[in-house]
């Protein structure tokens, strides 16, 4: 074993040790392992909130896509930015209805508010469709920083199997808690490692930060800003608005909001969670000090990049620590994602069918069918390796469908009825699906559109399909309830 | 001072409208692109605004809800 490993390992060590902590002095059951008992202050669910959105697409894919497609990583820092704008005004009420009625989920709320166990089902169906392919991304990177951290000893597949392993075994033990107190580690460290390679590398390879970005500038002229077509400023707008709308919609980011002991901790977040989206740019430092040393990785194989300047400019042991952070950075979204997967497929799947059932047993249900998601994700990291950002994207539009019906629940009148609530999201999850299993974009479906409009994102056109079913059948429903009134 | 919560629209109509005036490399501005530049601007302004509304807010002068 070489030393990068043997820090990895350490650093696996030491995160399985404090989420055995975490549970000394607590009660493991449902309340606890999924939402921490509703008790965790400001720091706490910042450390969370941070650590969750912070994940191995961040750390391998920001600095991949800086390195393989420059400009539009940009809209990585917008959108996080704008998540906790949106926070401040979302997540008080949201959380202050979840806490009256003791809610554990996401498809709770919606069939809470909706008052309709049949959108909660439809919610946990959309959920689990969409942490499939986040999860899939935390395994696949895991993966890539094992394999490489391990200089070849360890294959790709055996590092997955590893991942998940000891994500499940984690996750087992530990619940919601650990995933917080891994989280304060994860972030020390990941301060630590990016503004290190993001000043670092700069200095090193070009003599700092401007050289860099002049000798980019210069080689490949334009890489820098948006291309006029493609991922032009409209593909950014579009796309920037739609991630930050979709962000909380994903069940293991929601799920998060219930962990709070106050509301305020959430306005309070929302004023310090932009700056720290600061670090990101060091992200893009490093993915671009990458451009003109380790040119040549294309497709998939930019996500390499980050590691294989690593290895060519820092010792074994360094290679490690940053292997380590890389590590962590996939362990705390990742557990995030198996308890609230699990959590939605006990709570919002088996229990509206299994009218005895207790909460003793849908915790112990939730906790077995932890294992068996985590193996199914490993599945799809192993066969459905190509069509990884394919899934991302899906991902991110499908949970995006939830949002109307989230945000006019919000609203003193809902304008949406229960079946309106539906019919728009089964309207816009399909949409999607068809749209990217065809992989249609504007332009292929719509040639005579001026071209900046065809470069909108494809999930708008989702989104308004959804909006406009959802307020026609809502009206609908409502005109014929009058009528049999009348 | 409710009011004061449209100024958060401001960061945003930056980070989404930016792009498409801001568009180009050159002049760095410290060191970076000139639409990174912008972009990382819109974000400090972000905190900083919220720190404004969040300290104007009348929400957080109640008492501590919760526990």
């Amino acid at each position: 074993m070489n030393a990068a490993l043997a820090i990895i390992a350490l650093a696996v060590v030491v995160a399985l040790g404090l989420g055995l902590r975490a549970r000394s002095g607590h009660d493991m059951d449902m309340e606890q392992w999924s939402v921490g008992k509703r008790g965790f202050g400001t720091l706490l669910v910042f450390l969370l909130m941070a650590g969750e959105i912070y994940t191995t697409f961040t750390f391998l894919g920001g600095s991949g896509w800086a390195y393989g497609k420059g400009g539009p990583t940009y809209y990585i820092l917008c959108y996080l930015t704008l998540i906790y704008v949106i926070s401040y005004w979302i997540l008080p009420p949201a959380w202050r209805f979840a806490k009256e009625r003791n809610l554990f989920s996401q498809p709770d709320y919606f069939a809470a508010r909706y008052d309709s166990q049949s959108l909660g089902i439809l919610v946990a169906l959309v959920g689990i469709v969409a942490l499939v392919p986040y999860m899939v991304l935390q395994l696949k990177g895991l993966g890539i920083i094992v394999a490489t951290a391990s200089y070849g000893a360890i294959s790709q597949t055996v590092a997955i199997w590893i991942g998940a392993a000891v994500l499940t075994v984690y996750v087992m033990v530990s619940g919601v808690r650990g995933s917080a107190w891994t989280a304060v580690l994860k972030d020390f460290m990941i301060l630590f490692v990016v503004m290190f390679l993001g000043i670092y590398l700069p200095y090193h390879y070009y003599g700092g930060i401007g050289e860099m970005f002049t000798a980019i500038d210069t080689a490949k002229p334009g890489f820098l800003a948006l291309p006029d077509r493609g991922q032009s400023a409209t593909w950014f707008a579009s796309t920037t608005l739609l991630t930050a709308l979709g962000g909380w919609m994903f069940p293991h980011i929601f799920a998060s909001i219930y962990t709070a002991s106050d509301a305020r901790t959430f306005r309070r977040n929302a004023v310090f969670l932009p700056l720290y989206q600061l670090m990101l740019l060091f992200v893009f430092f490093a993915g671009f000090a990458a451009v003109l040393q380790v040119p040549g990785l294309t497709g998939p194989d930019v996500d390499l990049s980050l590691f294989r300047i690593a290895l060519q400019t820092f010792p074994p042991w360094f290679v490690g620590v940053i292997g380590a952070t890389g590590v962590l950075t996939a362990l705390v979204p990742g557990s995030m994602i198996l308890i609230a997967g699990s959590t939605l497929i006990a709570q919002n799947l088996y229990r509206p069918l299994a009218r005895n059932a207790t909460d003793a047993t849908t915790g112990r249900l939730a906790k077995g069918i932890a294992p068996l998601l985590a193996i199914a994700c490993v599945g799809f990291t192993l066969y459905g390796g190509e069509t990884i950002v394919q899934l991302l994207l899906i991902g991110y539009a499908v949970v995006t469908q939830l949002f109307p019906a989230f945000f006019f629940s919000l609203l003193r009148n809902n304008p949406l009825t229960r079946a309106g609530a539906m019919a728009g999201i089964l309207a816009g999850v399909t949409a999607v699906a068809i749209t990217v299993v065809g992989g249609y974009t504007l332009a292929k479906l719509f040639p005579g559109l001026p071209g900046p409009v065809q470069d909108l994102n494809i999930g708008v056109v989702a989104l308004a399909l959804n909006l406009a079913v959802a307020f026609a059948v809502s009206l609908a429903g409502k005109r014929t309830r009058q009528t049999a009134l009348s | 001072m409710k009011q004061l919560r449209w100024l958060a629209a401001l960061p945003a109509l930056g980070m989404l409208a930016g792009p498409f005036f801001l568009n180009r490399v050159e002049p760095l501005v410290l060191g970076m692109p000139l639409l990174l530049a912008w972009l990382v601007g819109c974000t400090v302004a972000t905190s900083a605004i919220m720190g404004l509304i969040y300290l104007t807010d009348p929400a957080n002068r109640e008492p501590e809800e919760g526990p």
